[in-house]
């Protein structure tokens, strides 16, 4: 299992467009992958789960990876937060 | 049986078609217990299975037809469709409380639209109507009932609906739709305003369209009178076909004029401009003969997306546009939201009376980092073409001063980064405040020129909100109310050396384009389908007569007078 914390740091958080990405991105991976914030934790894959937290700029995330296929799901979800000027 | 309606002409031409209905059918349904949940929560799946292909289907083809911006929104359908964390709730459903999938889903839905709807950001808001648009889709599967596809037409059909919404007409192809008629609506609501820039005819607030009209009807749309023929007889029918060639005819007729000056028969020249509301409208203003560009509303860059649109981003719009009308002039008006628009990522507090409120240029100079980006972009843009800005909804000369002085330090900034900007960008506002009318002598020894904004002035001036069919009487453009405060923005303008446009509806309006003529109004800014008619007009009327019709028509107590004033004139 591979846990990993970011800070947010794109002006709008992660809503719209960058959450959908992160979703299409999430869902190419066996593993599970969950996304944690204010002690709410929601599945990754879920488009619906990841924009019902509302994170703002700022916030602290939190991404557990778990299953075959973790190392490179993790690798991937970062390169698109990079890209996207979603997280560091 | 043939019968007629009536609507508001809201874009001219003749259209006939078979009637395409944009309506929801019947997607109700009774809540059963099931037996065999497992076979109940198949049937679900293979709902969804389909509801894929249909949406994928359409996505390709909206993808095809009008780009992929437009298909965006059926990107988000689809990942609503494998969302684990709203499918698997209605499964349990089925499974726990043993009832229909139908039932387990509309239930599972409304509690997800609830807690978006309740969020506090709007774009989460709006996805609300992704989740209703998606749920609707699987419970017309599991029913077994056909929803209206627009994206998916592929004969020439009028549509026929309550209202087009712009995410309606985001979808329709101008290949196959040939008109459309909604039940409610004005001149200047949304759908008809999307009509007029699609060059096909419309029908506005024909209130029992979707009622009378059954899909396949026979339909023949009449954009000039506003008359609704369904089902014709052979005899009107053939009428129609006459008219619509002899109506074609006549477009040829004009078609003569692109390349000719806007000109009186006594010699007095003025410019014939056309409003646009996006980059890709150059081509059909150009095609239409337009001296260049009154109005470029730039909202088109705000809205439709899911933040704000960055410099560059509105660099490249502007420079598109200066570049593809080469050295005619082009007015950009800054943003204009607020009121009747609002943008999905920019919360603004609720207001009593959004029309009265923080709009236009209120909002920007209260959000200064937004009105600097577009400032910025336009600055940047303005060395590629023949640019000139207007700044909306002005009505104190201190709102001017200190949107020009923003503009100013911008301009600065970018002198200092060596950048080049141009040095001969005029500055001019829009006229749609009876303040600003009434001032007008004032603010015409600061601003380079002015616009009219007819749509506004009349409706800030008759105090008769525009949205509102109740007082739709009130909306009066030939008022001599109206007539006297355009006259004294002209002749102020005027004794400044500077000039007056108009870019509301009335500029292209074949009864106020004699008057207007006669009051001196240098611009006329309109949709450009108009552009040719209105030339030809101006070109068999003179100047001088024009000021004995207008100086006559000021004296006059009603619109009504005003109207047969005109009236009787040409008949002559």
């Amino acid at each position: 299992m591979i846990e990993k914390t970011y800070k947010v740091i794109s002006e709008t958080g992660i809503h719209a467009r960058p959450a959908t990405v992160l979703v299409q991105t999430a869902g190419k991976f066996e593993s599970e992958i969950t996304l944690e914030y204010k002690g709410k934790k929601v599945n990754l894959k879920s488009i619906m789960g990841v924009m019902s937290l509302g994170i703002g700029k700022d916030a602290e995330i939190k991404i557990t990876v778990e299953g075959s296929d973790e190392e490179n799901a993790i690798k991937s979800l970062e390169e698109v937060m990079q890209k996207e000027g979603l997280a560091e | 049986m043939s019968h007629i309606i009536k609507g508001i002409p809201a874009s001219s031409g003749i259209a006939i078609a078979k009637a395409y209905l944009l309506v929801d059918p019947d997607l109700s349904f009774a809540k059963k217990s099931v037996e065999n949940t497992d076979a109940e929560v198949e049937r679900l799946e293979s709902a969804i299975e389909h509801v894929k292909e249909q949406v994928t289907t359409i996505k390709e083809h909206v993808e095809k037809s009008l780009g992929p911006d437009k298909a965006a929104i059926f990107d988000a359908h689809l990942m609503i469709l494998q969302d684990p964390e709203f499918l698997t709730p209605v499964k349990e459903k089925i499974a726990r409380d043993r009832v229909n999938a139908e039932h387990a889903l509309k239930e599972t839905a409304e509690e997800f639209i609830t807690i978006f709807e309740s969020m506090d950001n709007q774009y989460m808001r709006e996805r609300a109507s992704d989740i209703r648009d998606v749920s609707k889709r699987i419970l017309a599967s599991l029913l077994d009932v056909e929803l209206p596809n627009p994206g998916l037409v592929s004969e020439e059909v009028i549509l026929v609906a309550y209202d087009l919404t712009p995410s309606d007409t985001a979808q329709l192809n101008k290949q196959y739709v040939k008109g459309f008629v909604t039940d409610i609506g004005g001149r200047t609501s949304h759908s008809a305003i999307m009509a007029r820039s699609m060059e096909i005819p419309a029908i506005v607030g024909a209130k029992c369209a979707t009622h009378d009209i059954e899909n396949g009807d026979l339909v023949v749309l009449d954009g000039l009178s506003g008359e609704v023929h369904i089902n014709p007889t052979e005899e009107v029918l053939n009428k129609y076909r006459e008219l619509q060639a002899e109506y074609k005819k006549q477009q040829q007729e004009w078609a003569k004029l692109v390349n000719e000056p806007s000109i009186t028969q006594d010699g007095h020249r003025v410019e014939l401009v056309a409003n646009i509301g996006n980059p890709d409208d150059v081509e059909g203003a150009l095609k239409y003969g337009a001296e260049g560009v009154g109005l470029f509303r730039t909202e088109f860059l705000y809205m439709d997306r899911d933040e704000l649109p960055d410099e560059e981003v509105q660099f490249e719009a502007y420079k598109t546009v200066l570049e593809k009308m080469g050295d005619k002039p082009v007015i950009i008006r800054t943003l204009d939201i607020g009121g009747d628009k609002k943008l999905p990522y920019l919360t603004l507090p609720e207001e009593m009376n959004p029309f009265l409120g923080v709009r236009a240029i209120r909002l920007c100079l209260e959000r200064p980092d937004l009105f600097r980006t577009q400032l910025r972009a336009l600055l940047r843009a303005s060395v590629y073409g023949n640019l000139k800005i207007m700044f909306p909804m002005i009505a104190t000369l201190d709102e001017f001063r200190e949107a020009k002085q923003l503009f100013l330090e911008e301009k600065e900034k970018l002198i200092q980064e060596g950048i080049p900007v141009s040095e001969s960008i005029e500055l001019g506002i829009m006229v749609e405040i009876p303040s600003t009318a009434v001032l007008a002598d004032h603010f015409a020894k600061e601003v380079d020129f002015f616009s009219i904004g007819t749509n506004d002035l009349i409706q800030y001036t008759m105090a008769a909100d525009r949205m509102n069919e109740r007082v739709s009487y009130l909306y009066q453009p030939y008022h001599p109310a109206i007539l006297r405060l355009i006259k004294n923005v002209i002749d102020a303008s005027h004794r400044e050396g500077k000039w007056t446009g108009m870019c509301g509806e009335m500029a292209g309006d074949e009864t106020a384009i004699p008057i207007l003529l006669g009051l001196g109004l240098d611009e006329f800014s309109m949709s450009a389908s108009s552009i040719l008619r209105a030339r030809s007009l101006i070109r068999n009327l003179s100047k001088k007569e024009m000021e004995e019709l207008a100086e006559k028509a000021l004296t006059l107590s009603s619109a009504e007078e005003v109207v047969s004033l005109v009236k009787e004139f040409r008949k002559e």
